[in-house]
């Protein structure tokens, strides 16, 4: 990785930024490859929202399952996850997962790959597995360790707000009226027809708000993302921002950490705003028909 | 006795590649934040004394090297729990991480460490120094009557003292050198330079020693030639303590 040292060079006038006026100077610096960095972890951030959203939800939803589940040990099993991991500080478990599956991942691959390794897997302080259950290979291009990286981050996020979203479920399902369970059992429904055909389909109602509001906070979390060592919007931000001398950049500038977090602000801000937008038309479309005040409201003002 | 020496042969032929195999690439991980050591350069690339001379050492030790940036915070757990190789990232020698990494020899001469401040009264003894986590200043300040205040970034540390918010910042005097000559007179020296911590080395794992061999002998070849003496120079200063 011997890359030499470039300018950037999408303007031909970057070559020599100290003798530029003020707006090219600016179009020279935000476009530097460091800032493209920057641009990337937008989407890298986007990214996480888009994989790991739909993945907690299903967490959630086998959590809450199995919390209301018939079968006892199943049901200890949801209750338990779900009770642990909310009463477990986010930071903790941040800290704690990426290094603790990614050497449990390690740690089974080892034990597949390699029977008959004979030495210790913990030597000390060491975590030592062999050459072919390291995760990724230890030759592996960088961009494979990023995206390994990035793929524990999701799992992480998973796990936490899963049991979050768990719990709204849970809380969701009991509140459809019981009146309609019965209903169905009376047609002679089996448990998982109900389950699929009558309590799925009203619950979402009741979980919605609950599911927006993890949503929010989701989004607001993804800053935690450099915990785990992926380059993300903040760390940019940090990096960029912080005051260059002229000897180790070519765009030296004072101590601009203040407007880079006021646009990560804006971006924030904006993106919930869209959020919050979308939640409530999608509310609307969830509450017709529905036995609730809300969907009693819908039914007045068409009729 | 034919078979023997074919055995042996063979034998030294796959340990060889078993070792070639585990280290085909090498990864190095750095902190991306503490210029001159390292620091990330305008292309997004890490740059600095330590990528020029990792560079070098890794063409020594007939090496392919890959850089990763780490956070400071977490570099020691993530080396031991093997995300990456070796850590080259301005961490000086101390008894406490040798109980947990092993060093190569330092590739820098015990460096001062020096105080940063807004105005020549500064309390050093009692007031309130600024330092970075987990680093030997943040040690020593800590035995000291001053009341330290940490930051995870060797760049918040100095912004602190721009700040007001501390009195002064304790770091290696090569990382303030630049903080102090572009700032136009705003920042200075203050009191003794303290000499701290036993030199900058690399750090590897403790069940990795043939890597950490190839990079002492390969530090030993460029102290041998003086041509690391010369890097020390260009980098860090020609007033930088050289071997």
């Amino acid at each position: 990785m011997n890359t030499p040292y470039r300018r950037s060079a999408i303007f031909s006038y970057c070559t020599d930024p100290a003798a530029l006026d003020t707006a090219r100077w600016f179009a020279c610096y935000l476009t530097t490859g460091k800032h493209m960095g920057f641009y990337v972890s937008f989407g890298t951030v986007l990214l996480l929202l888009a994989i790991t959203a739909p993945t907690a939800l299903a967490f959630g939803f086998a959590a809450a399952g199995a919390a209301r589940s018939a079968l006892a040990p199943l049901r200890w099993i949801g209750k338990t996850y779900i009770a642990i991991v909310r009463g477990v500080p986010d930071i903790a478990f941040f800290l704690f997962f990426v290094i603790a599956l990614d050497q449990g991942f390690e740690w089974l691959r080892h034990k597949v790959k390699c029977p008959d390794w004979d030495e210790p897997i913990r030597q000390g302080n060491d975590f030592v597995v062999c050459t072919a259950a390291k995760l990724p290979l230890g030759n592996a291009p960088q961009w494979m360790h990023e995206t390994y990286g990035f793929l524990l981050a999701v799992l992480t996020f998973a796990i936490v707000f899963g049991a979050f979203a768990g719990n709204v479920l849970f809380g969701a399902m009991r509140a459809v009226p019981e009146a309609q369970l019965e209903t169905g059992s009376a047609y002679g429904m089996t448990r998982r027809q109900i389950f699929w055909r009558i309590l799925v389909p009203q619950m979402w109602v009741y979980a919605l708000p609950g599911l927006s509001n993890l949503w929010m906070v989701l989004i607001k979390a993804t800053p935690l993302l450099f915990l785990l060592g992926v380059e993300d919007i903040v760390y940019w931000a940090r990096e960029l921002g912080g005051s260059k001398t002229p000897r180790f950049t070519d765009y030296p500038h004072g101590d601009w950490r203040m407007w880079y977090f006021l646009a990560l602000l804006i971006f924030y801000l904006a993106f919930t705003r869209v959020s919050e937008i979308v939640l409530d038309r999608l509310m609307k479309r969830l509450t017709h028909g529905q036995a609730t005040t809300g969907g009693e409201a819908q039914r007045k003002a068409t009729s | 006795m034919k078979s023997l020496i074919l055995g042996t042969a063979a034998l030294a032929i796959t340990a060889s590649m078993a070792v070639a195999e585990s280290h085909s690439v090498v990864r190095l991980g750095t902190e991306g934040a503490y210029p001159p050591y390292n620091f990330i350069n305008d292309a997004g690339e890490v740059d600095g004394f330590e990528r020029v001379l990792g560079d070098e050492l890794c063409k020594r030790a007939e090496l392919t090297c890959e850089w990763v940036t780490n956070d400071w915070d977490s570099i020691i757990p993530n080396l031991v729990s093997g995300n990456y190789d070796a850590i080259i990232a301005g961490m000086s020698i101390t008894p406490e991480r040798q109980e947990v990494v092993d060093f190569t020899q330092n590739y820098t001469p015990p460096s001062p460490s020096a105080f940063v401040a807004a105005s020549e009264g500064a309390d050093l003894e009692g007031g309130v120094i600024a330092a970075q986590t987990g680093t030997i200043q943040a040690a020593h300040i800590a035995e000291t009557g001053a009341t330290i205040l940490e930051f995870p970034n060797p760049d918040e540390t100095v912004a602190a003292v721009v700040s007001g918010e501390a009195d002064a910042v304790l770091a290696d005097k090569d990382f303030l050198i630049p903080a102090v000559e572009e700032s136009g007179g705003a920042l200075m020296f203050v009191g003794e330079d303290l000499p701290l911590g036993g030199g900058i080395g690399m750090a590897f794992r403790k069940s990795d020693p043939d890597l950490r061999a190839k990079f002492d002998a390969a530090i030993q070849t460029m102290k041998d030639d003086g041509t690391l003496n010369a890097m020390i120079a260009e980098h860090l200063g020609e007033d930088s303590p050289a071997f």
